[in-house]
């Protein structure tokens, strides 16, 4: 197991979990529209979700589209 | 398109005002609010996923055939708003950014310094950065020579509906840049709005006037037609102020009637 920071609550994944699986246990749909991605303050762009491996001690932020400003 | 649009970095808008997303007590009433508007440019924010939430603005925003600015709301630093931004351009598709750096959470005034350090940042990033700024002359140059496509002075804190509290200083904000000048936070009803318009301001971004408005969805109608009265009299000309009066009828040809004659 693995354990991030997911929106700031602590977490475990499965070994080898991946951006793709953070957004899956949020209940995102990984074609959600206005949905971006941060690990460790860097962007994660959306082609590389499925393709970026956490590792423990991650911050991964996952953030929507809210009314604003 | 209208023979007067709005332009911003190339871009060009028929709406004069651009409305912010904050406040409304549903989707749907923001929804119809800014088709009441007539903004076609309207700000979101970022924050994080709530797995709660029900109905996506994402949605209700594409049904309305508006675009986005993303903001960078709740930053402090630059640090902080140049992620914002970033993760915004990746949400949204757009690299327009709303871009605010806020002090204290109790006046939301810009922090200066942070400001214009993100700005420099995100402009060499490529963005097209729209800043929240103070009514500060120098401070709207600073971010004119940073590379922003437009300047955005406060009339009043955010939210706080005290509409412009320094107007001159708004008048000189607009004689020395070149940019477009959007009066953004601080108007309250549709007078302040077309005051900002008067004082030759390009445009007014507007939230908390119309979504708290006890009907929000007249306010729109009302600010619309501030804005746009506003933009008439700028160009229309007004005259000058005077001490004293200046009869409008001419004294030539008023007749005599004589002396009055005693009781």
């Amino acid at each position: 197991m693995i354990r991030v920071a997911l929106n700031g609550e602590p977490r475990e994944l499965h070994d080898g979990a991946t951006v793709a699986d953070a957004l899956a246990l949020l209940g995102v749909a990984p074609d959600a529209r206005g949905v971006a991605v941060a690990v460790d303050r860097e962007v994660v762009r959306r082609a590389d979700w499925a393709g970026t491996p956490l590792a423990t001690g991650a911050q991964v932020e996952i953030l929507t589209a809210i009314q604003g400003g | 398109m209208t023979d007067d649009p709005l332009v911003i970095a190339g871009r060009a808008f028929a709406s004069r005002l651009l409305l912010g997303t904050g406040g409304f007590r549903s989707l749907e009433e923001m929804a119809e609010a800014i088709r009441a508007s007539g903004s076609e440019l309207v700000t979101v924010a970022l924050r994080r996923v709530d797995p709660a939430q029900r109905g996506s603005i994402m949605d209700v925003l594409a049904e309305t055939g508006v675009a986005v600015l993303p903001n960078t709301a709740g930053c402090y630093t630059a640090r902080d708003a140049i992620v914002t931004a970033q993760l915004a351009r990746e949400a949204f598709e757009t690299d327009w950014v709303k871009l605010e750096v806020i002090g204290d959470d109790r006046t939301l005034l810009p922090d200066a310094p942070e400001l214009l350090a993100a700005a420099e940042a995100l402009v060499d990033d490529g963005f097209v950065v729209l800043p929240y700024t103070t009514d500060d002359p120098i401070l709207a140059r600073r971010l004119e020579d940073a590379g922003c496509a437009a300047v955005m002075p406060l009339g009043s804190p955010i939210g706080s509906g005290m509409g412009i509290r320094n107007p001159y200083n708004i008048s000189i904000i607009r004689e020395r840049t070149e940019l477009p000048v959007v009066l953004d936070a601080g108007v309250g009803t549709a007078s302040d709005a077309a005051l900002a318009m008067e004082l030759g301001c390009d445009a007014v971004l507007c939230a908390s006037a119309i979504s708290r408005a006890h009907d929000a969805v007249a306010m729109a109608h009302a600010i619309r037609a501030g804005v746009e009265g506003g933009r008439l009299a700028r160009r229309a000309g007004r005259i000058p102020r005077r001490l004293y009066a200046e009869a409008s009828t001419p004294d030539a040809g008023l007749p005599d009637f004589g002396a009055p004659v005693d009781a």
